[in-house]
């Protein structure tokens, strides 16, 4: 695999990098994952796998907006994921990702990339995130 | 993306021109305008709250962190149902996927409180004062308020959820963004409901079901009702938008010749808006979709979702009056409600009657956001289509979608008892 650089949409600031986890279903964070980071929604083909560390990539969220206080928990307690990348802007997920870092300095990118690029996140990738100045990118550094 | 503008007010307050509570507050809303593309943000006549129920500790170290640091609402603000009963002590118990609720959800509602919200504690504020005008600017959370203040009462207000809504109400401030601009607000899918049978949409529970179909239809959009409900009362539209909300994120719906943006199609819509026939037929599929449980088993009986209103509560007072019998002992039956609407059903003499009738009340909470039914209760049945939506999944029931009469006779009978 070559060298994969994406310019990204900066939503919260961060840079981590982590190992993609790709969800081709939206996840609802308030019902669908479980205080450690687990996937606990029954009709979702992620169910059982770790949300933990990892970086997220989905094409949007769904459901309640009660998931914005579940990912400022998750990020609190360190089970949530370390960066989300989506297609779609969703302000549920940046305000979770916002307070935990207003709140405890947690920083966790959540960027937003063009949908038919998200296929091509595997592997471990970099993601770097600054509102401020516009800027983000998702820099693969190894594709396993 | 537009950069976001803010006037000398606004920019003080991030500045912390009035304290470093509202700064915080301000930095929260700044960064949410950033996010949804907006340009400047737009002042809010009020707010309803829903950051108050509790989901952790960190929404608790917000609301602490605001009032530690001298935070009070500077709009008029109503909050939403908390995670306890707190007129009736014991309802809520605690348990594995609900843990420190009744220590952490007692504290996080006294936060609030102590930001200067009223104790409300309803997802219908709409029927304790709180109706915000046509063309209002609001800050509301809750997704049966938010699609009620938008459709019903005119005002405006995007979809706001936990931390926007206490930041909002503390700045006085959202981002003038979404169902804040007059192009959001037209409608995109046009719903014909010419071909239902009047008769269905004297019930709430069809309203409701309709509300689910319309939600799954609409996807997002602004759907359009037209060809029936001119005459649909607020319970009806109260049920049509909860169930639509929570079934397909609706913000807001036109029913043309009753709600206030609505006079005719052609205003309210975008020309060329795509037409769903809705019958009988389909309504019965949703039924029967939203129904999950098999069999006539019974054990509970949940009312009051979104919170009942007054008549809702002279209603089945009338029905359980001529039920000739009061609940079952082997069924929990439960009317949801705000703790302001049970003060005037108590004056007006009709709690009093719902309770001999064997109903027991709860407010400030609701039935599927914390554990109130007993552990036990293995299929619950209601009127509602937004708890058919939420309950199985949230507190592991099945559920039978029935109309408030067929409600009232299965928790007399203590099995499930279907009309026809």
């Amino acid at each position: 695999m070559g060298e994969l650089v994406l310019a990204a949409t900066a939503l919260t600031r961060g840079r981590v990098t982590g190992e993609v986890l790709r969800s081709a279903v939206p996840i609802s964070f308030w019902g669908g994952v479980g205080t450690d980071g687990v996937v606990v929604d029954a009709h979702h083909p992620l169910r059982g796998r770790s949300l933990s560390g990892r970086v997220l990539a989905m094409v949007s969220g769904r459901g309640s907006s009660s998931s914005s206080s579940v990912i400022a928990e998750l990020l609190r307690t360190g089970q949530g994921p370390c960066a989300i990348v989506l297609a779609h802007p969703d302000p549920i997920i940046a305000l979770g990702a916002i307070v935990a870092d207003e709140l405890y300095a947690i920083a966790t990118p959540v960027v937003v990339v063009p949908e038919a690029d998200l296929v091509l996140l595997t592997g471990t990738v970099t993601v770097t995130s600054n509102p401020d100045a516009g800027t983000a990118t998702v820099t693969r550094v190894s594709s396993s | 993306m537009p950069p976001l503008v803010l006037t000398d007010e606004e920019q003080d307050l991030l500045t912390g021109g009035a304290g470093q509570g509202v700064a915080m507050a301000m930095r929260v809303v700044t960064a949410l305008a950033r996010v949804r593309g907006a340009d400047r943000l737009v002042e809010v006549s009020g707010a309803h709250v829903d950051s108050c129920l509790y989901h952790g500790r960190a929404g608790l170290d917000f609301a602490r962190r605001l009032l530690d640091l001298g935070a009070a609402v500077r709009v008029p603000t109503t909050l939403n149902v908390g995670s306890l009963d707190l007129l009736h002590p014991g309802t809520v118990h605690e348990d594995a996927s609900h843990p420190g609720v009744l220590t952490g959800g007692r504290e996080l509602m006294d936060v609030y409180a102590a930001l200067g919200a009223r104790a409300t504690w309803t997802c219908a504020p709409y029927q304790v004062g709180a109706r915000p005008g046509l063309g209002e600017h609001v800050a509301w959370a809750e997704s049966n308020a938010i699609v009620f203040a938008n459709s019903v009462l005119g005002a405006r207000t995007d979809r706001y959820g936990d931390f926007l809504d206490i930041s909002a109400a503390v700045t006085g401030r959202a981002p003038l963004a979404g169902l804040h601009l007059d192009a959001e607000r037209l409608g995109s899918v046009v719903i014909d409901l010419s071909a239902v049978s009047p008769t269905r949409l004297h019930e709430e529970m069809w309203w409701g079901v309709l509300g689910h179909l319309v939600g799954e239809v609409a996807a997002g959009g602004v759907p359009v009702l037209v060809g029936a409900g001119e005459n649909a009362g607020e319970d009806a539209l109260k049920a049509l938008g909860a169930a639509a909300a929570s079934s397909g994120s609706v913000g807001m719906f036109h029913v043309v010749g009753r709600t206030p943006e609505a006079p005719d199609l052609a205003s309210c819509s975008r020309a060329g808006s795509p037409v769903t026939v809705v019958t009988d037929a389909d309504l019965d599929v949703v039924r029967r979709r939203l129904t999950t449980a098999q069999g006539t088993r019974l054990e509970a009986v949940s009312l009051g979702t979104p919170h009942a209103s007054l008549g809702e509560i002279q209603r089945l007072a009338a029905v359980l009056a001529s039920a000739g019998g009061a609940v079952h002992p082997g069924v929990d039956a439960v009317v949801s409600t705000s703790r302001g609407v049970l003060a005037l059903a108590r004056e007006a003499g009709l709690a009093a009657t719902v309770e001999a009738g064997g109903f027991r009340f709860v407010v400030d909470t609701c039935t599927y956001v914390t554990p109130v039914l007993a552990p036990t209760v293995r299929v619950a049945m209601t009127t509602s289509g937004k708890w058919a939506h939420y309950a199985p999944g949230n507190i592991g029931v099945d559920v039978v979608l029935g109309t408030v009469g067929e409600c009232v006779t299965s928790a007399v009978a203590g099995r499930v008892v279907l009309d026809g």
